[in-house]
């Protein structure tokens, strides 16, 4: 199995294909069920944003190594408007639309890395690991 | 094409999620419950969830707006299937279904659904 996948992020069908591609490539590392299916919460949550935050972007997956153990890395990338108050964005319930503002807290909380980059105007840029232990 | 099929039994509708589902989906699962539960004057929706491989935040909001408007328009909504990694997913992410059923299975959204309508089992068949 590939130890790479890109997935270009449109419309919401793309965030079941990007969800299914994190779990696969979780299984093949060797996580629990319990694990795989927090990591594609996590994926979906942050798919979900490129699709109504930012129209859209993509998600690259790959293993990673860490002190010994591998782990799966889940970067979504877009060029969107970006997020002016990323604290206030990261807060639980908090949202600038009629979502339920738990989408970046709870991916942060799903994962063992959790780290957000944002620039007004040019984008954003999630990076989540979660490690094999 | 109908993703999500809607059985009637009894007073009750019972739509089966049969795969992973898009917001298109869920928007026309809410639609489709909606007409269906005026049509046939249904007092119960069970939505069987079994198969869903995750209920992320947008799932969530679906679940809980369909079960909302369904109550407007009379009928109780009961969520059944979710499963065990899924509940624990959506806890992590501080997810609840506030104000809408849930049972573990078909049978106890059965009962369930018997003794919020008020109904003796095999009644309102
Ligand atoms: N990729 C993104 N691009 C621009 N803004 C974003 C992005 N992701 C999140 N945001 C902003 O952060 C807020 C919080 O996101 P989230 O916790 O997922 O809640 P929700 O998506 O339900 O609004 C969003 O309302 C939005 O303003
Ligand atoms: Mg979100």
């Amino acid at each position: 199995m590939e130890n790479e996948t890109l997935t270009e992020i449109r419309s919401a069908v793309d965030i079941v294909t990007a969800r299914q591609r994190g779990r696969a490539l979780a299984l093949d590392l060797g996580f629990s069920g319990g694990d795989v299916t927090l990591i594609a919460a996590a994926i979906s949550e942050v798919a979900r944003n490129i699709v109504d935050h930012a129209k859209q972007g993509q998600i690259v997956m790959h293993r990673i190594h860490g002190k010994g153990d591998p782990g799966i890395q889940i970067i979504a990338t877009d060029e969107g408007p970006g997020i002016s108050d990323v604290a206030q964005a990261m807060q639980y319930g908090y949202s600038t639309r009629k979502g339920l503002g738990v989408g970046l807290p709870g991916a942060k909380w799903l994962m063992d890395e959790f780290d957000i980059i944002s620039h007004v105007g040019k984008g954003t840029t999630v990076t989540m690991k979660k490690w094999l232990r | 094409m109908l993703q999500v099929p809607i059985l009637k039994q009894g007073g009750y509708l019972i739509a089966s999620i049969q795969s992973v589902l898009s917001d298109a989906d869920l928007l026309q699962l809410r639609d489709n419950l909606a007409e269906r539960v005026g049509r046939f004057r249904s007092r119960g929706v069970i939505i069987d969830v079994t198969v869903l491989d995750v209920i992320d935040s947008f799932a969530t909001r679906m679940l809980r707006a369909i079960a909302h408007m369904l109550k407007l328009r009379g009928a109780e909504t009961v969520i059944v299937g979710i499963q065990p990694d899924v509940a624990f997913a959506m806890v992590q992410l501080g997810l609840t279904l506030e104000g809408v059923g849930t049972a573990l299975d078909l049978e106890e959204g059965l009962a369930y659904l018997n003794t919020r309508t008020k109904q003796l089992p095999g009644h309102g068949k």
